[in-house]
């Protein structure tokens, strides 16, 4: 379809991990602007123990950080002309879905760290969450899979 | 009337600006853009030390965290960003920059200097303000409170250079150890933040609840914008000298 050559040197691992930082970052964010901020679901802080603090701390720096690495690295690669085409999306997807599991599984269920909503019913709230989470990775690696084999219509 | 810390920064600001003024005299380079970080940050530090900020600072937490913002996190940063060092050193004889070089080299220095010593202090030495009776104290005590704002850009301006200053600094760690510094710096810049949200710290000043939170809050967000430049600047410098070692090697085969 297209004349352009396919970049040879292009780096699939390279660009499907930056925009998988991004995809973290980006949920984080989300997080952050819309149930902090907008829907004040969420609280700046949700549980008064040192150890629930200091992992909501640990937390938001490496979010903080992988988002501005995600950048710079997508930056290099473009720069460079090694950008994978077709694996940023499923990167960014995998990341941002990978995120939202792990926010509803290990913090909200496993440590406990705070609730989506404190609500009656929150079952259904946990549902949604993960269920989203769930989602977006599956719809992440049916891209990555159109990639390897090709098929991505950015790949074209 | 400008107080003695405007004072300093308007001689720091004209000294600067005299060293620009002769290396450009002399025909050598120096970049605007350092030039006006310089000042900027300059004119930060004479702003967190007007006489409004300062009775602000007095009867609320809230001021005292926006002067502590300014003097400590965001002021650092446009004076490191200026390179003075690297002015200095252009404006000195041989032989005294050599001096200063071999100073600056020294094991002391380079001790003090390094990322994780710099972020000890700096973020340290708010630990102790916040979580001790340092803070009432420093209230009560004019000459305790000076010390702890000298103390403030000092080690501010000491964090934000060993992380990512632009003055040459042969014995820097390399990247991954600065990143690493600066996410524990970030995580436990946040922590005290919600730290002192949650339990109400710093204590004994009379505050109320709701001033301590959003005083908390204040620095809990400023101290993210700080922190998110400073990042920036470091991941800048990475993705140059990357840039740099893949213009000496060819492209890999493929």
């Amino acid at each position: 379809m297209s004349s352009l050559p396919y970049p040879s040197h292009a780096d699939p691992r390279r660009t499907l991990l930056a925009s998988a930082l991004i995809g973290i970052g980006c949920m984080a964010a989300v997080d952050e602007i819309v149930f902090h901020q907008l829907l004040a679901w969420h609280h700046f802080v949700d549980r008064y123990t040192a150890f629930a603090l200091a992992s909501d701390g640990v937390l938001h720096a490496i979010e903080l950080v992988l988002l501005v690495v995600g950048f710079f690295m997508m930056i290099e690669l473009h720069g460079a002309g090694r950008q994978a085409p077709g694996y940023r999306g499923p990167g960014f997807l995998l990341g941002a879905g990978g995120f939202q599991v792990f926010d509803g599984v290990v913090d909200h269920k496993i440590l406990r760290l705070h609730q989506v909503r404190y609500v009656d019913n929150l079952w259904l709230y946990d549902i949604a969450w993960i269920g989203f989470g769930v989602v977006v990775l599956a719809i992440g690696w049916l891209l990555l899979r159109r990639a390897q084999r090709g098929h991505a219509t950015s790949q074209h | 009337m400008p107080n003695v810390a405007q004072w300093l920064a308007l001689l720091a600001a004209t000294l600067y600006l005299a060293g620009v003024w002769r290396t450009r005299h002399a025909g050598k380079p120096w970049s605007l853009w350092r030039s006006a970080s310089f000042v900027v940050g300059t004119i930060t530090l004479a702003v967190a030390f007007a006489a409004p900020v300062n009775a602000f600072a007095h009867h609320d937490l809230r001021g005292h965290m926006l002067q502590h913002l300014l003097v400590g996190m965001f002021a650092p940063l446009g004076l490191v960003f200026g390179a003075p060092m690297s002015l200095l050193l252009r404006n000195l004889a041989p032989a005294r920059a050599r001096a200063t070089v071999t100073l600056l080299g020294s094991m002391p220095v380079r001790i003090v200097s390094h990322p994780l010593s710099a972020a000890l202090l700096d973020i340290g030495g708010m630990y102790l303000l916040y979580l001790t009776p340092l803070y009432t104290q420093s209230i009560a005590t004019p000459w305790l409170h000076h010390v702890i704002h000298l103390h403030f850009v000092i080690s501010g301006c000491l964090f934000s250079w060993a992380i990512a200053g632009p003055d040459p600094a042969p014995h820097r760690p390399r990247w991954r150890t600065r990143l690493g510094v600066l996410i524990l710096a970030i995580a436990t810049h946040a922590t005290l933040g919600k730290l002192m949200y949650a339990w109400l710290l710093p204590a004994g000043t009379g505050a109320s609840p709701g001033e301590i939170q959003a005083a908390a809050q204040w620095m809990y967000y400023g101290g993210d914008l700080a922190e998110l430049l400073l990042l920036v600047a470091l991941m800048q410098q990475w993705l140059r000298e990357r840039q740099r070692a893949a213009r000496g090697k060819p492209l890999p085969a493929g």
